[in-house]
């Protein structure tokens, strides 16, 4: 065996060592993640076989009007099984939107049933039925909506209120368009918190080097017949391996007792999970070339960490986002790491799904190295 | 084995640290070297183990220059840095392990240096345990140990001894004697005189940059501009007269006199003392405590560089 090859084994086994040791980073690494993603992935449906019902929304009534139309809709409103009707006075019910305790409150005035029919056949004017919403919560105002102009409209279409019977001409079919078995949040959260965490590690990785500056082992290692790629190498070697064995316990806990399945191609898995690895060890590369100080350097490095996060879609799905914002983040390296796993856990996708988002990875993980070689200070110790 | 500093020179930006320090050492030799801070020192061992290009001049080992990074010829050398550079969560001999593993030992080799080295530093029953369970002490001599796995002709310690108690230290003087007895080449930096003293064969003294001394003890304390010195205490403080007198006696470089506090500088302390003694007795003036002290390195050090080593 070369001599320089057991030198870059001994770095690599003890970096490894050291991590395996080091109790909080192993906390922090594998068990945070784990935690975090149950979390989300429950919040966000669970494991989509309907164990885990979304909370109904909780939606004040007021029925000023109290005649038969209104009735019915309340009642039909009340059968929605992503509704939690109340019926309550008006100024109790806008106090309550008010406070967060109602997510809306609906006012029919009184004479709606005969404006509303009037109007339908285009006598007279239309009632005004009041919508008050908490605007903490954009999504909820579309979605209370179409709900009441959905069960107004089927109630009003009877043939008690006007003409014959009219159902919608069609059959509405939901189908979750996945190539995957089902849809299952913890695939996307297992992937946000892991990668998330991962990174966490990486920083950890790049301030080490940092303190081992200060505290004379880097000098101690330099004074050894070693060179450059093989000192900067074993380090982005080992961060990956250490972050190669994080998402492997993170997956294994997430498959056994969260049904995530890697419903794509395992392959194309793999190369994602070892190119973003590579990416989380050069990330802590950079940092440790760019740092100076450990603890600025970790303040700002976690920050840089979170906001990557966050717009690779780790914490809310990209979608969410306004238009500019998304296409800003195809810029961002999580996000492809985000759905590269997305694609090859819960979506189901062939390996060539995973080819961009590890071209990516490496390409970003390729100038984060430049960067990092470039601005290294080798003579400071 | 020799080593040979040649006129190393090395800028940091607009200041020069070193500024063409030539000095030798030969197998079997102790070397100290010494120097305020900031006069260079680190910057010239940085060299001397090839961390440091120096900006001209060079470092040899028998001829071959020294280089940095992947240079073969480091592997001639050992550092012993100063601060103490373990990894303090895993056992000795994994921390032996490591150490020997970065300079290409496997195997029986590695497990048989690990054997020697733990022996020689008296560690061998304590290699399952980790650094950040010994004493101060121990771990200094774990961190020589480290260094000395790989079997380096030529030892650099810089500043070894820091932060040890008395026993340890002895303890790491007779590893280092134990060293040069097998031929190896050792440069040593401390700021603890007695050290130097009992350690050296040869003391390279260094400030601003420059080499300003290069001998033995010997050698040193005979060149320099020093004198062993007297301390005579009285009740009445001498009057002039008969301090004019005690400067005129035979081998009595100066006389300083503050309060009641006689100090005499002379060449030889054997025939000054008593012919001071035996006059200002005459005038009346008896002498209350006398001590002596002859020259040491110290007073080298402190003429040479204006500091004394406890001062930086």
């Amino acid at each position: 065996m070369s001599p320089v090859f057991t030198a870059f084994r001994a770095l690599v086994r003890k970096d490894i060592a050291l991590f395996l040791r080091d109790r909080r980073a192993l906390v922090i690494s594998v068990l945070t993640p784990i935690v975090l993603a149950a979390f989300f992935g429950s919040l966000f449906g669970g494991t989509g076989s309907g164990g885990n019902p979304i909370s109904r929304m909780a939606v004040g009534i007021t029925d000023a009007d109290d005649s038969a139309l209104t009735q019915a809709v309340v009642e039909s409103l009340s059968q929605d099984t992503s509704l939690d009707i109340r019926m309550l006075p008006e100024d109790q019910a806008r106090q309550l939107v008010k406070s967060g305790k109602l997510r809306a409150a609906i006012v029919f005035p009184a004479g709606f049933e005969a404006a509303a029919t009037g109007a339908l056949v285009g006598l007279g004017k239309m009632p005004d039925v009041q919508l008050f919403y908490d605007p903490s919560q954009t999504m909820v105002r579309p979605m209370v909506a179409g709900l009441l102009t959905q069960h107004v409209m089927q109630r009003i279409s009877r043939p008690n209120f006007i003409g014959n019977s009219r159902p919608a001409p069609f059959n509405l079919v939901n189908t979750a368009v996945t190539t995957g078995p089902r849809y299952n949040s913890y695939a996307h959260s297992f992937a946000g918190m892991s990668i998330q965490f991962i990174l966490f590690m990486g920083i950890d990785a790049g301030v080490t080097l940092l303190l081992m500056r200060q505290e004379g082992m880097w000098r101690r290692l330099r004074a050894a017949p070693l060179s450059r790629a093989v000192l900067l190498g074993s380090r982005v070697a080992a961060t990956t391996l250490i972050s190669m064995l994080i998402l492997t316990v993170v997956y294994l806990v997430a498959g056994l007792v969260f049904g995530v399945r890697i419903a794509g191609s395992v392959p194309g898995f793999i190369m994602v999970a070892i190119t973003f690895s590579v990416l989380a060890a050069t990330t802590g590369l950079m940092i440790s070339a760019l740092g100076r100080s450990v603890g600025a350097t970790r303040g700002v490095a976690t920050f840089a960490v979170l906001v990557l996060v966050m717009l690779g879609g780790a914490w809310v799905p990209s979608f969410l986002f306004p238009e500019w914002l998304q296409q800003v983040t195809e810029f961002v390296p999580t996000r492809w790491a985000v759905d590269g796993m997305d694609a090859m856990t819960w979506r189901g996708l062939p390996l060539q799904s995973a080819l961009a988002p590890a071209a990516i990875l490496l390409g970003w993980s390729v100038l984060f190295a430049l960067i990092a070689v470039w601005r290294f200070s080798w003579e400071d110790d | 084995m020799q080593l040979v500093a040649e006129r190393l020179q090395k800028k940091f930006g607009a200041i020069t640290a070193v500024a063409g320090v030539s000095f030798g050492a030969t197998a079997g030799e102790v070397l100290g070297l010494l120097g305020p801070n900031g006069a260079g020192k680190s910057t010239t061992i940085s060299m001397l183990a090839g961390l440091t290009k120096p900006d001209s001049g060079s470092v040899t080992i028998d001829g071959v220059t020294l280089g940095t990074g992947a240079d073969p010829t480091k592997r001639r050398l050992g550092l012993v840095t100063q601060e103490i550079a373990l990894l303090e969560e895993l056992p000795a001999r994994r921390n032996l392990e490591f150490f020997g593993g970065l300079y290409g030992l496997a195997g029986h080799a590695l497990a048989a240096r690990i054997a020697a080295v733990l022996e020689l530093t008296s560690l061998a029953d304590r290699a399952g345990d980790p650094p950040n369970e010994f004493s101060g002490g121990m771990r200094r001599r774990l961190n020589i140990a480290c260094a000395l796995l790989h079997e380096p002709q030529i030892l650099l310690l810089d500043e070894p001894t820091v932060g040890v108690d008395p026993q340890s230290r002895n303890a790491i003087f007779e590893t280092i004697e134990a060293l040069a007895g097998e031929g190896r080449t050792l440069i040593y930096t401390t700021h603890y005189m007695e050290e130097v003293e009992r350690l050296c064969d040869r003391i390279v003294i260094i400030d601003h940059g420059k080499v300003l001394a290069d001998d033995t003890l010997a050698g040193l304390l005979a060149s320099a501009p020093v004198a062993n010195k007297l301390t005579l205490t009285y009740d009445v403080p001498p009057d002039g007269a008969a301090l004019a007198e005690i400067t005129g006696l035979p081998g009595v470089i100066q006389v300083d006199l503050a309060g009641t506090a006689l100090s005499v500088s002379a060449t030889d302390l054997g025939t000054a003392a008593p012919r001071v003694l035996e006059r200002l007795a005459a005038r009346g003036f008896s002498c209350q405590e006398l001590t002596s002290r002859r020259s040491n390195l110290e007073d080298v050090f402190l003429a040479l560089t204006g500091r004394t080593l406890r001062d930086t």
